[in-house]
């Protein structure tokens, strides 16, 4: 059994937290970049333009790219032959969260849901944990807004809707969420699984690369039908109007009850921010 | 579209002229308020008591900021969703607030407000919290400092980049979503 010494999980874990926040990823950049030569609205551009120049001043100062570092919420796969050793798996994100948000001037924005107290350290985490075949501890660390989360929805869809019924669903979701979580979005669908577990597999679906292709024919091609269909909406940046609504649409799909079809729609922001390490 | 420079507090006139749209250029002081500030707000005119700042002719803007690193005033400070606010808005609009910053759509209700006593909402653009902080030269918590992110702050601005997304005249710059050519 490999043994992995706690504190490296904590120094992976900070080092994330900050990394996620102040860099733009690549592929997020890259699709500025195309948003930017192929937007024909004056306000798109103008909005994609400052929102790199925000993403070259938060990666030369160090600065948050946004003031919302967002809520910790992590992936992580556990090998079977694979173990933490010196402390806890789960105290050791959560001390990771503590010192990357504190280290790296991130805005704590856990707090009690009724009192509203901020726990003052942006813990707890939330954590999803898997466990997987080998010897290998993999985490991924996403910094979940609250503007774009609360614009995400669960819905149980009857059988018979369908995929019409999904991309009904999708693209009213997106419509009415207008402006409000910083458009241009990247759009999580989890279909199957249970009431709970669509959620989840939404969520991770924003995981994904925005530049790769989903393995399966099928599922790529409605991914790309969704994107379409949503960028037809004509929402664009910041609300303005133009072609980019989204900047992708990532589906995961799985098995699920005779009886269901469960949908959940996760909308992150334009930022999708988010790390990943393997130890 | 028309471009102004407007300095703090704001009048009837500077909010008269302004159209969706039109891009603001705002200088002076500015306050920050959001979700757990605004409640608090509230509940000090409920108890017939002084708010922590003038409203006469004030802007507030919806915003949590992170922490100030060493060396500068304030730390990411980009707008926060505004809806979440709007419970709150047309009270302070009556009162004498004359704009508030965010991001996102407001209600009918505000925007009747923002008719009734010559408000104007501005946008601020979402997520671009490290670019907006360049415009706050000085930030100082003057209530509320349990809450954190969430206290609200006098903030000073040089020349913050603002779009007029609703006008006292009921004009809005955000496009309706076609629904019709999403298929």
């Amino acid at each position: 059994m490999r043994e992995i010494p706690v504190q490296n999980v904590i120094d992976a874990v900070a080092a994330m937290c900050i990394k996620a926040n102040t860099e733009l990823p690549d592929d997020v950049r890259a699709k500025f970049e195309q948003a930017m030569a192929e937007e024909t609205s004056d306000s798109a551009r103008e909005v994609l333009r400052q929102l790199l120049e925000n993403a070259d001043l938060a990666r030369d100062t160090k600065l948050p790219l946004c003031q919302d570092c967002g809520l910790a919420v992590f992936f992580v796969e556990v090998g079977d032959d694979v173990r933490v050793v010196g402390g806890n798996l789960r105290e050791a994100i959560n001390e990771g969260v503590r010192k990357g948000y504190a280290d790296g001037f991130l805005r704590k924005s856990a707090c009690h849901p009724l009192t509203r107290a901020n726990t003052g350290d942006g813990t707890p985490a939330i954590i999803h944990f898997d466990m997987v075949p080998g010897d290998r501890l993999k985490l991924v660390y996403m910094a979940k807004g609250g503007g774009s989360e609360n614009m995400s929805r669960v819905t149980m869809l009857s059988p018979a809707q369908g995929w019409e019924g999904i991309k009904k669903f999708v693209v009213e979701r997106v419509a009415e969420a207008g402006p409000n979580p910083c458009p241009p979005t990247v759009i999580g669908i989890g279909v199957g699984g249970t009431f709970d577990h669509a959620a989840k597999i939404a969520k991770q679906s924003l995981m994904r690369r925005l530049d790769d292709t989903h393995p399966d024919p099928d599922i790529a091609a409605r991914e790309k039908e969704l994107e379409d269909a949503l960028n037809a909406l004509g929402i664009g940046p910041m609300g303005l109007g133009g072609n980019t609504t989204v900047l992708g649409v990532k589906i995961t799909m799985e098995p699920c009850h005779l009886a269901s079809l469960p949908l959940a729609v996760n909308v992150q922001c334009h930022s999708q921010r988010h790390e990943e390490v393997e130890l | 579209m028309a471009q102004y420079i407007l300095n703090t507090p704001l009048t009837d006139a500077d909010v008269k002229k302004l159209k969706a749209g039109d891009v603001v250029f705002l200088n002076g002081t500015i306050y920050s308020a959001r979700d757990a500030a605004h409640k608090k707000l509230m509940e000090l005119l409920d108890a017939g008591k002084d708010l922590p700042f003038d409203l006469k002719g004030a802007a507030i803007y919806y915003v949590g900021p992170s922490p100030a690193p060493p060396g500068r005033p304030i730390g990411a400070a980009g707008p926060t969703t505004s809806y979440r606010m709007d419970t709150y808005a047309p009270r302070l609009h009556s009162l004498g607030l004359k704009a508030t910053i965010g991001k996102g759509k407001r209600s009918d209700e505000v925007k009747a407000a923002m008719r009734e006593h010559t408000g104007v909402y501005f946008g601020a653009t979402g997520g671009a919290g490290a670019l907006l902080s360049n415009s706050i030269t000085e930030s100082t918590v003057i209530a509320f400092d349990e809450l954190g992110p969430e206290a609200i702050r006098a903030m000073k601005v040089k020349d913050f980049p603002l779009l007029v997304i609703n006008d006292c005249s009921g004009g809005e710059l955000y496009v309706k979503p076609r629904l019709d050519t999403a298929g």
